[in-house]
């Protein structure tokens, strides 16, 4: 009997912990369901082709804007590079503003929001796509950015709402409102909630189911697989415990640690590259020849462009807005400096880490080509490339870097984890702008958009990476349409403060202090 | 030669020693006293998207504060002794931000107090009173 008690008390947790795991599957089986039954309309809305081709209208929809940008402000990104240097070094602060955010701490703060696992995973998904040809896409998709990026972060700064206790609100929505109404253009409002709308989609989707799902995937592919919202509610937890908790100290360590993180990646990826310094010149090949002939890849020349555009704008959020939300908080006298200083964020984010990332994984021969034809194989749908070991997202990345060390995982699982944490962070605070904005500033309202934040963090680490990676996008564009239509509106302010700024530049009215 | 002399000045008990020293020098020289206190800021720290919204607030809260719990009542008591007094209030790195005052101002003595950071702390990072020793323009009066 006594015997009896104890075998039962004993296999008790045992049944437990046999069904468990098999009741988790299942949960994160239907929540993937529901997950990508309920959105899919929105996600076809968005990438809908051109009738009678395969080409989606968003794409271009991007690639319109950031030319036209790049047009009307006489290839600013370049003409303003070396003055965006000097502003982030400081050599135009006034030492008597000392204390108020400079130029390098609004840099770093946005730029936390953007590196993440767009530059890790984002690319990788191109490049399994796409090709090698994708990376010549994104490093153009990037350049072009930096003009959208100048224009939305200093609208962002110039129609921002200072409220009476010091505090600011700023961001598209702010700039669509007031922006409009001083040009004496209809339908700002209008533009402003439905950018709002989208922000809060694309900060539970992109800033947050994407980041928990792939941090998810790092983690399960180092301890072996478990259930996904098992990670979701750890990580819940702590994002909870920052944005309402107001935990700040995990907050600040993860600030400081993440640069640091983004620093090593970047060297990471250049020693491995100095280690087949020989292939360097055929990965370049192989990106312009697959950039002009889609030599083998699913989709071809138009896939390898779709990818590379498409990944290039997640990662850099250029046109999207959401970067002049993260600027307009800063205390400037001129809004244009927050522009210059703007534009080297999808310089850093895209056309250097990007294209690390890129260039890691072709050179360490991930994609699979025909030994005979130099082609890359395609596996059984032809959607992707084949990869060794079948790796996808931020597992091929994972394998690309862990090929030269093999401990480098580790360290990219733990990169990966910050990354998404700072990511959430960031973009919990643009989803609350928006939020604020529709609903009115108060702490009930605020809360309630925290608290549904967090719920978002465990779908996502349950849900699979593609009704995710599929609601993400479509969301962030989504953003993207409504804030661009603004900014075509909106650009002759812009190019008016550019010319007045420039002249007082040129004139000494503006000098430097160091 | 000027004759005005820059202190250091913070909360501190080495700070209050080194203000004691500074007015009677200054009494004795009929020297201009410039009381300078420094925040400590760096422009390369990292802040989240709260902090930078709430940065600008911040640091008018963190002025006022310095001010009137630390230089007013300072000058207040200085001027009723008959101190010729100034302050000075910054945000920046302490060393170099006093080295801006000394200059600016013209003086001709830089006097602060020895902070009481142990041996190891002060190998590893440096101090304040070290680095000002080794980099200032004018003599330094270190007060212990």
């Amino acid at each position: 009997m006594r015997k009896s008690i104890k075998a039962a008390a004993l296999s008790a947790p045992l049944l437990l912990a046999a069904t468990a795991p098999a009741m988790a599957q299942s949960v994160d089986e239907r929540v993937n369901e529901l997950f990508a039954s309920s959105t899919g309309w929105f996600v076809n809305l968005i990438f809908s082709p051109f009738p009678g081709t395969s080409f989606p209208w968003i794409v271009a929809w991007l690639v319109v804007a950031a030319t036209v940008f790049t047009l009307y402000f006489g290839l600013i990104q370049f003409r303003a590079f070396p003055h965006s240097i000097s502003l982030v070094k400081g050599d135009y602060s006034d030492p008597n503003d000392a204390g108020e955010v400079s130029h390098f701490q609004a840099l770093a703060t946005a730029l936390s929001g953007t590196v993440g696992l767009g530059n890790i995973a984002g690319v990788a998904v191109a490049v399994g796509i796409g090709g090698p040809g994708a990376t010549f896409w994104m490093i153009l998709a990037g350049l072009m950015g930096m003009a959208s990026k100048f224009t939305e972060c200093t609208l962002g700064v110039k129609y921002r709402n200072e409220f009476e206790d010091g505090h600011v609100s700023g961001g598209p929505m702010y700039y669509m409102t007031k922006g409009f109404a001083e040009r004496g253009l209809p339908m700002g409002k209008f533009l402003a909630v439905l950018f709002s709308v989208f922000c809060i989609l694309g900060a539970f989707g992109g800033g947050n189911m994407f980041q928990a799902n792939q941090a998810h995937a790092q983690i399960s592919g180092v301890v072996g697989d478990y259930p996904g919202w098992i990670t979701g509610v750890v990580f819940a937890a702590v994002v909870f415990a920052v944005i309402v908790g107001g935990l700040k100290s995990i907050a600040r360590v993860t600030e400081k640690v993440v640069p640091f993180m983004g620093v090593m990646y970047v060297a990471a990826a250049l020693v491995i590259l100095a280690m087949n310094a020989d292939k360097i010149g055929w990965a370049f090949g192989q990106i312009f020849e697959g950039a002009f002939t889609g030599a083998g890849v699913a989709g071809g020349m138009v896939g390898a462009l779709i990818q590379g555009f498409k990944r290039a704008a997640f990662s850099n959020e250029a046109g999207v807005g959401s970067a002049a939300i993260a600027h307009s908080a800063v205390k400037t006298k001129e809004p244009i400096t927050e522009g210059f200083v703007s534009l080297l964020e999808p310089f850093i984010d895209t056309v250097v880490i990007c294209t690390m990332t890129a260039l890691v994984i072709i050179i360490t021969g991930q994609l699979i080509q025909d030994p005979n034809t130099g082609l890359y194989l395609l596996d059984e749908g032809a959607s992707t490339i084949q990869t060794v070991d079948g790796n996808k997202g931020v597992a091929l990345t994972s394998a690309a870097f862990s090929s030269a060390f093999s401990w480098f995982q580790y360290v990219l699982a733990l990169a990966v984890i910050l990354f998404a944490f700072s990511t959430m962070i960031s973009w919990s605070y643009y989803g609350l702008k928006a939020w604020t904005f529709l609903f009115g500033e108060g702490q009930t309202t605020e809360l309630v958009f925290k608290v549904i934040f967090c719920i978002f963090v465990v779908i996502g680490a349950a849900a699979n990476l593609g009704p995710v990676i599929d609601f993400s996008d479509a969301a962030i564009f989504a953003m993207a349409v409504v804030n661009i239509i603004a900014l075509y509106f909106l650009m002759p302010i812009v190019k008016k403060e550019l010319n007045s700024y420039m002249a007082r530049l040129k004139s000494g009215e503006i000098k430097k202090y160091s | 030669m000027s004759n005005k002399i820059v202190l250091g000045y913070d909360d501190s008990e080495a700070a209050k020693s080194a203000l004691a020293f500074a007015v009677s020098l200054a009494k004795a020289q009929r020297a201009e006293l410039v009381i300078a206190h420094v925040l400590e800021w760096s422009p390369y720290s990292f802040l989240t998207p709260e902090e930078i919204e709430q940065r600008h607030k911040r640091r008018e809260e963190e002025l006022k504060r310095a001010e009137d719990a630390l230089l007013a009542p300072v000058r207040k008591s200085l001027e009723d002794d008959g101190v010729t007094v100034s302050t000075e209030l910054k945000y920046g790195h302490i060393a170099e931000t006093l080295i801006d005052v000394i200059k600016k101002s013209g003086a001709s003595h830089l006097i602060i107090g020895r902070t009481g950071h142990s041996a190891l702390s002060s190998r590893l990072f440096g101090s304040v009173a070290g680095s000002l020793a080794q980099a200032a323009p004018v003599p330094v009066t270190i007060v212990p």
